[in-house]
Formats: structure tokens, C-alpha cells, sequence
């Protein structure tokens, strides 16, 4: 079983080697390529997530080196979990970009980049959640990050390449932060191996454990895009193609969260950093859904629920007890899967309507009903209408507050509840203008107008940008396969409300495992390959 | 552990330098601050590596005379990464350059849009002042045709009164009307042209102020002031 757990991280990569070299042709076998490894990797995940759940912690070391100078690889729960919809996602995004490139008509050429950076992105996912060494989590950030710089300016438009250029910066400086904190902890305790690192940590001073903390908690709050550190994302973000950004907003913040349960529950277990963290997350929450109520795009109202509801699983992380990390847990499998699902929709959208601005959309109800549904169900699931996951996600992190009690919790509490409230109220005016009121000219004339013109035989809508830069090409039917990506990501947004009791059961032995910190350490430093 | 200070301090004067140029509008000192910010934190990695010692190869030097080899595996990836990244960069700002003919980090498209809407609320304003002044201007001169009509007509009817006099007193009295009528006549001309300056020049103020909305409208040109 051990030999699996580098598969997520190495079949990508090959893969996206083999794409670069194969090039622009054969567009039917690089197709093939893409979605069977990703096939490959969800249907490894499932594995590793099969096996932590039973045995504990598997563990690979890399090279063969044991794990304190070497690099571990370890899939408990927690990665195993986060792996599996991870790669459910980017499979079910893939399908989607593919068949988005189809019906755009775009060259294949540019699409040899497209897929070798989306593939070499998700390799960086997969060593993200599976690193268990603190540099190599760097490597993984890294390896993401660049596949992230290409899909953010693909093609090169003016826009891409403004927001590109400032997403690029923010990640780099935040990058050469992650350096410091590493020489900081590295300087303190002689490794970079997590497991090592959480049993050292505990002899230093208590500022030095401080200042790492703080350095390593900095890095990963700008990448989770919490409040003080959110204001790059929604500017970037709705620039990307609708498959890049809809991959982004559901997996690379998730990376950041997932960061900071491993600091926080790993690293520094107890640290004085829980009030801190609360203050932020109740700062996310509300200052990222007040900017999703004032938007006037879907794509820029998305953007802005996905930073408020960050706020949710750092109040989960904060809390520091099981249910508390159960819940965040929960709440990020639950929101990986929802907000990619909206943010797919809002592609379905511009396809359809040509536009995502709010105020030239309208009647979609009527006009393309399947996409009305396929919006209205996330959406609800966004905002935490019983019985979706997000209902139960919510409600399981205010019973984790309560628990805990005290008056900063119960101003979160507070503040979980509101935000609810306006995510409701911020995806109800967007459902009201898009699809309830009657249709505007813009969306019948995108629908009905078919450009006849020789070199030009579609009608391309302007101001919209496709996967390669070009306008995308509007119809009055979506393509089948992006409608069925879409509806598979939100049927499993569903599944979650039918498998709630095992999946709590299973976030519940996770936040347990997590909160131990015994069966991960052991399983690196004693057990393992030697 | 015993920190080596130079290689510290030159590690913090690189970052230092870095930090201050990342605060660079233009994105070539951006990346110049990237750089140089890079170079800092790779040093820093060999500073906490702890003091310089023999080559990290096993059989050359004793193992407490080494080097420790970690940190400048550390260093080696992350010298790649971050070249990799800039090289990156580089290309984004040549892009930029041939879009927008400048390197310039662009403003946010959220402020752009606020500072617009700030901009098209001064416009209308400006507008309805015009519009305002326009009114009076138009509102005096009717004020002052009134008067002139009631002072007329008293005149006719203190005539009415005395209708049995002398001959000379009424021709007196024709020469006078004239007179009147005359300077009627002439005030009545200048307000016409006075009105119709007016109205030329509110026209006019208001063109240009269309003329500028729909320039500020148009978000490439709205942008860099």
C-alpha cells in the first residue's frame, strides 16, 4: 500500500511531461491522457483514504531515505481525505476544460500548455497534502503555484496579465516567506521533518515557538487568502479561464487551510496563536460576505463568498477540540466541492448569456432552466439550507463553539450565523437578477444570434475571455460534457447530505488522529522503511 | 547555535532592499526586489545551516568539521524555483509592456470602478449647475421685459388722460414714445443676444462634460489618473 501513496504526485507529473513532449497533436490521446490519470488518482486516493481510515498512517519514504533527513510522504485521514476530493474535483474540471476547448474551437497548440500546467498544479495539490516534511510542503507550493501563474495569464489578454503579474507577485513574496520561516525553524531545531519538528518544538523557548509560528501561520493565511491577506483573490481570480478559476478557488486556499490544521494541530499543538486565529476568521467571514452582497458579477460575488467562508473553517481550526477540527474538516470537503461547482456554473452562464455581469443577465430561468438548477442547487448548499452538506458543516462547527463557550467564540457563533444569513442573502439577489426577472436583450440576443460570416462561422461574445484568451462562443445549447462535469460536482456536493453520518464519523477520527499527534509521528519516525 | 553575523547582516541588507523595491510601481524594480529578496532568504537558509566547515562529502573531513549539507540542498531548490519564477515574471512584464506599452503595476479594477463612479456624480453635478444658472439668467430677463411692459403701459394711459392738450404737447409726447419704443427695441435685441449666449455656452459646457464622462466611461482611459 505504501507504494501508492507517491502515485498522486508522480502520474501527474509524467503525465504532463509526456503531454509537453507529444505537443499540440493527437488532441484525442492527450485527452485520453489527461482524464485517465486523474482517474487514476482519484481511484488511488479512494485506496489511501481506505487504508489510513483502517491502519493508521501510511508512509513512504522517498529514495529510500528514512525520514528524518529524508523526505516522508504521509497519507494519514486528514491527507487521504483531502486527497480523494481534491482529485474527484480536477477530474471532474478536466472533463469540463475539454470540452469548453472543443466548443470554443480553440487551437490545440495553446492547449499543450494548458494541460501540462493543470496536471504539474494538481501534482502540486497531491505533495501538498501529502508532504510530511516542511520543505518539500514548499516544493508542493511552489509546483502549484507555477502551474497557477500559467492558467491565471493563459493567452496573455491584458487582463490576465495584470492580475497575473499582481498574483504572481503576492505568491512569491509569500513563497520567500515560507523560506524564512523554514531557516527560522530549521535554525531552532536541525529539521525540516514535521514529525520531528513537532516533538522539538515542544523543548524550545516559548518566543522562538512563537516566532516560527507566527512566520509559518503568516505564509499560509496569505495563501488561504484570510482577511488581512485577502484582497489579492478577488482580483486575480475571475480573470482566469472558468475551469482554471473554478480549480483555484476550490483547491489552492483549501491547501492554505489545510497548512494551518497541520501547523496548527501538528506543529504547534495548543499554541497561544487560537485567539488570533478566531479574530481573523471572524474578519474573513464578514469582511469577504459584505463584498460578495455589493457585487454586480457572478464571478466576482463567488470570489468573495469563497474568502468569507474561509473564515468558517479557520473558526473550526481555532477552536482547537475534535469537534472543532471536525467540523473545519467536514467544512472543507464540503466547500472544495461547492464552490468549484459555482464557479463552473458561472461558466455555464457566460456560455450560455454571454456576460456574468448582473446587470445584463436576466431570465435564465426561463431560457435555460438546467443551468438555473445547477446554479440554484450549490448556491443553497453555499448559503447552509438544511439538509445540504452546508447546512450540516455550519451547524456542526456552532455546536463545536458552543461547547467551547466563552465570549470570543459566542461573537463567532454570532458570526457564522450572519454570514450565513448574507451568503443567503448575497446568492438569492444573484439568482433573483440572473434568472428570476424577465430576460434581457443581452441574453436573447447572445442565444439567438448565430455570426455567418466566413471566417467567423460562430457567435463569439465580447469582453469574454476563454480558456485561450479568444471570446468564448456563445449557444443556445451548452455542450453535454461541461453540463455533465458540472452536475456530477454538484450531485456530489448531494452525496455529502446522503453519506453525512459515515463522513462526520470519519472527519470525527480524523480531528482525532490530528489532535493525538502520536500515530502520525510514530508512524513516521519509528515504523516506515526501516 | 552561533549565528555567523556577516553573512546575517547581508542577508537583512539584501532583504531590506528587496522589500524596498517590491514597493516599486514599475514591474522591472519589482522584480529586481524579487530578486535580490531571493537572495536574501537563500542566505538566511545558510546561516541557519550554522558556521562554514569542510565539504559535506563523507571521507574528505572529519564529520565535525562538515558543513551541514541540508541547507544548501535547501538553498540549491529554491535557487532553481525562484529563477524558474522570475524567468516567469520577466515574460509577464514583456507582455505587459506590449499590451500597455509600460511596465506599471495597473490599478485595481475595484477602485478604478469607485473613483469612476465618484467622477460621473461630480459630472452630473456640474451639469445641473449649468443647467440651474441657465434658468435665472432666463428668469431675470423675464423680470425685466415685465417691468418694461408696465412702465410702458402707464405711460399710455397717464396719455389717455391728458388727450385735450396743446398739439405741441402731444407731438412732444410722440417723439418721446419713440424714443421709448426705440430703447424698447434695443434692450429687447440685447437680451436676445445675451440669452443666446447663454444658451451656446451652457450647450457647449454640457458637451464637454459628455464628451468627458464618456471618456471616463471607458475604463482603459479612466485608469491612470
Amino acid at each position: 500500500m505504501e507504494a501508492l501513496i507517491p502515485v498522486p504526485v508522480m502520474l501527474p507529473l509524467l503525465a504532463a511531461g509526456l503531454k509537453l513532449a507529444i505537443g499540440g497533436r493527437l488532441r484525442r490521446l492527450q485527452a485520453l491522457i489527461s482524464v485517465t490519470t486523474l482517474a487514476a488518482v482519484l481511484a488511488t486516493s479512494l485506496a489511501l483514504l481506505a487504508a489510513a481510515d483502517g491502519g493508521g498512517p501510511l508512509v513512504a519514504h522517498a529514495g529510500g531515505w528514512t525520514a528524518p533527513p529524508g523526505i516522508a510522504l504521509v497519507a494519514d485521514r486528514l491527507s487521504a481525505l483531502m486527497l480523494t476530493v481534491s482529485s474527484a474535483v480536477t477530474l471532474c474540471v478536466m472533463v469540463y476544460s475539454l470540452a469548453q476547448a472543443y466548443a470554443d474551437q480553440e487551437d490545440a497548440a495553446p492547449l499543450a500548455i494548458f494541460h501540462p500546467a493543470y496536471l504539474i498544479m494538481v501534482a502540486g495539490v497531491s505533495d501538498a497534502f501529502l508532504s510530511g516534511d516542511l520543505f518539500n510542503l514548499f516544493v508542493a507550493f511552489e509546483m502549484l503555484l507555477s502551474g497557477s501563474y500559467v492558467l491565471l495569464t493563459f493567452g496573455g489578454t491584458e487582463s490576465r496579465v495584470r492580475a497575473g503579474a499582481t498574483y504572481a507577485v503576492v505568491g512569491l513574496v509569500s513563497s520567500m516567506l515560507f523560506l524564512v520561516g523554514i531557516a527560522v525553524a530549521y535554525g531552532a531545531t536541525g529539521t525540516v521533518s514535521m514529525a520531528q519538528l513537532g516533538e522539538r518544538f515542544t523543548a524550545l523557548p516559548q518566543y522562538i515557538r512563537l516566532l516560527v509560528e507566527l512566520t509559518l501561520l503568516l505564509v499560509f493565511v496569505v495563501k488561504a487568502a484570510i482577511f488581512p491577506m485577502s484582497a489579492w483573490l478577488p482580483d486575480s481570480y475571475p480573470t482566469a479561464p472558468a475551469p482554471a478559476t473554478a480549480l483555484f478557488a476550490g483547491l489552492l486556499t483549501k491547501v492554505g487551510v489545510y497548512s494551518i490544521i497541520r501547523l496548527e494541530a501538528l506543529l504547534f499543538p495548543g499554541g497561544p496563536v487560537s485567539g488570533l486565529l478566531m479574530g481573523a476568521a471572524l474578519l474573513t467571514m464578514l469582511v469577504g460576505v459584505f463584498g460578495a452582497v455589493a457585487q454586480a458579477d457572478v464571478k466576482r460575488m463567488l470570489s468573495f463568498t469563497l474568502v468569507s467562508h474561509i473564515g468558517y473553517m479557520v473558526f473550526g481550526v481555532a477552536l482547537s477540540t475534535v469537534a472543532g477540527l471536525a467540523g473545519a474538516v467536514f467544512y472543507v470537503v464540503h466547500h472544495i466541492t461547492v464552490q468549484t461547482s459555482l464557479f463552473l456554473v458561472a461558466g455555464l452562464i457566460e456560455r450560455r448569456a454571454g456576460t456574468t455581469s448582473l446587470d445584463r443577465l436576466g431570465g435564465l430561468m426561463r431560457l435555460a432552466p438546467l443551468i438555473a438548477v445547477l446554479f440554484f442547487v450549490p448556491a443553497m448548499n453555499l448559503a447552509g439550507i438544511p439538509p445540504l452538506s452546508g447546512f450540516l458543516g455550519k451547524l456542526a462547527l456552532v455546536e463545536a463553539g458552543v461547547a467551547v463557550g466563552g465570549p470570543l467564540v459566542f461573537t463567532l457563533v454570532a458570526g457564522c450565523l450572519v454570514t450565513g444569513l448574507l451568503t443567503l442573502y448575497a446568492v438569492a439577489a444573484t439568482w433573483n437578477r440572473a434568472f428570476w426577472r424577465e430576460p434581457s436583450p443581452d441574453v436573447t440576443w447572445a442565444a439567438g444570434t448565430v455570426l455567418e460570416s466566413e471566417e467567423e462561422p460562430l457567435s463569439r461574445a465580447r469582453g469574454t475571455e476563454g480558456i485561450t484568451g479568444r471570446a468564448i462562443v456563445t449557444s443556445v445549447t451548452v455542450p453535454a460534457p461541461m453540463l455533465g462535469a458540472t452536475a456530477a460536482l454538484v450531485a456530489l456536493g448531494l452525496f455529502y447530505t446522503v453519506l453525512a453520518g459515515p463522513l462526520t464519523d470519519l472527519t470525527r477520527r480524523t480531528a482525532v488522529e490530528l489532535l493525538d499527534r502520536a500515530p502520525y509521528i510514530s508512524a513516521v519516525l519509528g515504523g516506515g522503511g526501516r | 547555535m552561533t549565528v555567523a553575523l556577516v553573512p546575517f547582516a547581508a542577508s537583512a541588507a539584501l532583504v531590506a532592499a528587496g522589500v524596498t523595491l517590491l514597493l516599486e510601481r514599475s514591474l522591472v524594480r519589482l522584480l529586481v526586489g524579487v530578486i535580490l529578496l531571493g537572495n536574501g532568504v537563500n542566505l538566511l537558509l545558510l546561516v541557519a545551516g550554522g558556521p562554514a566547515g569542510r565539504p559535506p562529502i563523507l571521507g574528505r573531513a572529519a564529520l565535525s568539521r562538515m558543513a551541514d549539507p541540508l541547507p544548501q540542498a535547501m538553498v540549491l531548490t529554491s535557487v532553481v524555483i525562484t529563477l524558474g519564477v522570475t524567468a516567469f515574471l520577466l515574460a509577464v512584464v514583456h507582455r505587459s509592456w506590449q499590451l500597455t506599452g509600460g511596465d506599471e503595476v495597473q490599478d485595481d479594477t475595484e477602485d478604478r470602478r469607485v473613483r469612476l463612479r465618484a467622477r460621473r456624480g461630480e459630472l452630473a453635478r456640474s451639469v445641473l449647475a449649468h443647467r440651474e444658472a441657465y434658468r435665472r439668467l432666463v428668469r431675470r430677463q423675464r423680470a425685466e421685459l415685465a417691468a418694461l411692459r408696465a412702465a410702458r403701459r402707464a405711460e399710455e394711459e397717464s396719455r389717455r388722460g391728458r388727450d385735450g392738450e396743446s398739439g405741441a404737447l402731444r407731438e412732444e409726447f410722440a417723439r418721446r414714445e419713440r424714443e421709448q419704443a426705440e430703447r424698447e427695441r434695443e434692450i429687447r435685441g440685447r437680451l436676445r443676444e445675451r440669452r443666446r449666449e447663454a444658451r451656446r455656452e451652457m450647450r457647449a459646457a454640457i458637451r464637454a462634460d459628455r464628451e468627458r464622462q464618456a471618456r471616463a466611461e471607458d475604463p482603459e482611459l479612466g485608469g491612470d489618473d
